[in-house]
């Protein structure tokens, strides 16, 4: 295996961990107005998610970052293309990163509810966007020849990037009610459970919808074959194992099925993909590849030497900290958001 | 305006207002272990008061130096596209580095900081916090790598149109980012010491409760401040004469020196007119110039007009002069707030040891609004170097224009630069509005109230 291809392996596992972990934190940002019927509830919730969401938040930068430093034509013309959407996307990450230390710093019920609904768009809108994001390098966007993205901000939305985006809507908060019911106790676990049931249906019907736009918009199918293999089949697997574990009260499993299913999902998109980073819609010849939009090699070993000294130390101190925040929480836990 | 004019403008806004927050951070997050080392091998509590309290500005702040960051990363790929397929190797990979090794131990570690009191033991929870602040110290060395070759490339060879890594080391042990990193690191604990300080002042100055706590405080704020400054000052001598040999055009706009001299003059004060080149009024120290640059009173300092004509000889016809009236004042300012600050250090130093600090409300009031002071100096300082390097983004190897996004229309830019510049405004209202209000709240003895936000 050459370099390329493992640096485009290691940003689809850097993009895996983070739709993992942040979508299970836009999930419950995107329900807590929902399920938290009082402050103290809205508190419980927040907390939930207190001491992990910015750890979570830092797959996205060093996926950012890595893509800088292994593909800098992808990340060139993917975030200059795609300026409009990045642009709303970043106002809503600004918004979301202070809201959960600002909300809890004023009595104010209304000081308290306009940043529970910051939360909520910062989290609806970055799932949203991703997941347009992430369908459109596989939809194509208009690149020529020179690397150049040619189009404007209406080129991003196409059938396939918006179902792709409410998809990500739909999972996330599927996997957040699935987290909350996990890290929860009372009556907030009920309502999320009661919540998980509800948005099930959806999800698996925006996969559906998903799977058939990706059939005929895409070259997903013509590519892989309409047998793609295991992984695929297992997201699917996994996503109705959800209701299934739902409706056994079971809310560790139903959350390992969501997350499965998330895995699952970014790394089918990713073999889709491969060995392109972003395919042009205007000619094929004109897509980003892992070797024509990549760095030096001699870049791409001193990051891989560099990657696998410092990621182990992440998962080893990550998994610390959630090991720590294990317990559940309820209205009666000490709080500190 | 045109598209580079606004992505220009835009890349100052953003990045000036995410390092408003970023000095605290660094200089806050040690002073913090410090201090909760303090608690732990003391046991007294109101060293833990003392901790809860900066902590919680600490923690207001951190807030909004990660959440404008995140723009930091995004935006260069947004704006500076060309800039992106050149530098990839060389700035993507530290920037790379700095998520992995240092982003995500300073956010994790917070995490566990912030909610992990009564979960891990006081002497684990200490460690934690020197974690926070190793890792946001190695962040701001690992971006200023990816600087320091703007300013000075090292180990690259031009290929394939890109400016192509060849030497890991050589970027690593680039003379500017040892000048560079200890001048941001120095200047960090600065902020941070005249922070508390500042504060502590204020509360001397009104007679809040728990004196005793706020009048260690500003002890240990002024001495820490002081330290910086010192060091500051050291470093940032060391650093110009540095800058006099890898941009003498940088160090020749900040004196704003037409003409190469020996021995040059200092300016004092300059009335110049850009456009002439040529000074219209100045007060100039014979041989200063010329000792700042080696040390010694005489020695051949160059200037804009020389170097001018120098650098149309070598990177051919074009404009390399930076706008000489931004980098001469923006420098004076920073110098300028350094010495003030290290003059009203020594002052309170001299008076708290004295006992005479509280007997004097006019040096209080002095120091609380010196808090502001490395504001001041954090910001024209990166103007400056920033400003003074025009027209090249890496210098000598690509010039500004030839970075900006060539896809990004004008109309794209103004949205992101007018609603970034709202939110940004909106932002920070409330972010002074919450410090306010915590700042003034100071310590009460019941336990914590602020953490559960029964203060309103």
């Amino acid at each position: 295996m050459d370099l390329n291809t493992l640096w485009f392996i290691l940003i689809g596992v850097l993009f895996t961990g983070f739709f993992f972990l942040e979508g299970f934190d836009y999930g419950v940002g995107m329900l807590l107005p929902f399920l938290g019927h009082d402050d103290r509830e809205r508190r419980v919730i927040i907390n939930t998610i207190g001491p992990v969401w910015d750890g979570n938040e830092v797959w996205m930068l060093t996926a950012g970052g890595a893509l800088f430093a292994a593909f800098p034509h992808f990340y060139a013309t993917l975030f200059s293309g795609a300026y409009l959407a990045l642009t709303l996307m970043l106002l809503a990450l600004i918004v979301r990163g202070v809201s959960f230390e600002f909300r809890s710093k004023d009595l104010s019920s209304r000081w308290r509810n306009g940043w529970d609904w910051a939360i909520f768009f910062g989290s609806l809108v970055p799932a949203l966007l991703w997941g347009v994001a992430m369908s459109n390098l596989l939809h194509g966007l208009p690149v020529n020849a020179a690397m150049d993205y040619t189009g404007d901000f209406f080129d991003l939305l196409n059938p396939f990037s918006l179902a792709g985006g409410l998809a990500a809507v739909a999972v996330f908060s599927l996997h957040g009610a699935t987290f909350l019911a996990l890290k929860t106790a009372g009556e907030i676990r009920e309502r999320s459970l009661a919540a998980a049931k509800k948005i099930w249906p959806v999800a698996v019907l925006m996969l559906i919808v998903y799977v058939i736009l990706a059939a005929t918009t895409t070259d997903f199918f013509t590519r892989m074959g309409y047998d793609p293999g295991v992984v695929p089949l297992a997201a699917v697997v996994a996503l109705i194992l959800v209701r299934y574990f739902l409706g056994n009260g079971k809310e560790g499993w139903a959350f390992v099925m969501t997350a499965l299913s998330i895995v699952f999902s970014v790394i089918t998109l990713f073999v889709g993909l491969f060995p392109r980073l972003l395919v042009s819609s205007l000619n094929p010849e004109w897509s980003l590849t892992i070797y024509n939009a990549s760095s030096s090699q001699y870049t791409l070993k001193v990051m891989t030497i560099v990657a696998l000294i410092l990621v182990p130390f992440v998962l080893v101190y990550q998994a610390w900290a959630y090991w720590i925040f294990r317990k559940r929480l309820t209205v009666d836990s000490e709080l500190e958001y | 305006m045109d598209a580079l004019t606004l992505a220009r403008l835009q890349f100052g806004i953003v990045t000036v207002y995410h390092f408003f927050f970023v000095p605290l951070t660094l200089g806050l997050s040690v002073l913090l272990a410090i201090m909760e080392t303090k608690y732990v091998t003391s046991g007294d509590e109101s060293y833990k008061a003392m901790v809860k309290f900066w902590g919680k500005l600490f923690l207001i702040n951190f807030a909004m130096g990660v959440a404008t960051g995140i723009v930091q990363e995004f935006q260069f790929g947004m704006n500076w596209s060309q800039y992106s397929r050149f530098m990839g190797d060389i700035f993507g990979a530290p920037l790379a580095i700095e998520a992995l090794l240092a982003f995500y131990m300073e956010s994790t570690f917070l995490g566990v900081w912030i909610f992990g009191w009564d979960k891990i033991s006081p002497r684990l929870h200490a460690t934690v916090m020197w974690l926070v602040a190793i890792g946001s110290n190695l962040s701001a060395l690992w971006i200023l790598a990816a600087n320091s070759f703007m300013q000075q490339p090292v180990g690259y060879a031009l290929r394939n149109g890109r400016a192509e890594m060849t030497d890991f080391f050589a970027i690593l042990t680039n003379g500017h980012l040892w000048v560079q990193w200890p001048h941001v690191f120095a200047s960090a604990v600065t902020t941070a010491g005249f922070f508390v300080a500042g504060i502590s002042a204020w509360h001397l100055l009104k007679g809040s409760p728990r004196a005793d706590i706020f009048r260690r405080s500003f002890r240990w704020g002024t001495v820490y401040g002081l330290i910086g400054t010192a060091a500051v000052i050291l470093v940032g001598h060391a650093q110009a004469q540095y800058m006099f040999k890898i941009q003498p055009m940088k160090m020749a706009a900040a004196e704003a020196l037409w003409q190469t001299e020996n021995p040059a003059g200092m300016s004092l004060f300059t009335i110049g007119n850009e456009k002439e080149r040529r000074d219209v009024f100045a007060i100039r120290i014979p041989g200063a110039l010329s000792f700042l640059a080696y040390n010694r009173f005489s020695g051949e300092v160059k200037g804009i007009n020389n170097l001018q004509e120098e650098y149309v000889q070598k990177y051919g016809p074009g404009e390399y002069v930076p706008p000489v009236a931004i980098s001469y004042w923006t420098f004076r300012i920073m110098v300028g707030a350094g010495f003030l600050m290290l003059l009203l250090g020594l002052l309170s130093l001299r008076a708290s040891m004295k006992g005479t600090f509280e007997e004097s409300p006019r040096l209080m009031r002095w120091m609380f609004w010196a808090l502001f002071l490395p504001y001041i100096a954090n910001s024209t300082g990166w103007i400056f170097t920033e400003m003074a390097r025009q027209p090249w983004i890496v210098f000598g190897l690509q010039k500004v224009a030839d970075g900006v996004s060539n896809t990004v229309g004008a109309g794209s830019v103004a949205f992101s630069l007018i609603t970034f510049t709202l939110l940004y405004a909106i932002l920070i209202v409330f972010d002074v509005k919450l410090l306010t209000k915590y700042a003034k709240a100071g310590i009460t003895e019941a336990a914590e109230p602020a953490a559960t936000g029964e203060m309103a």
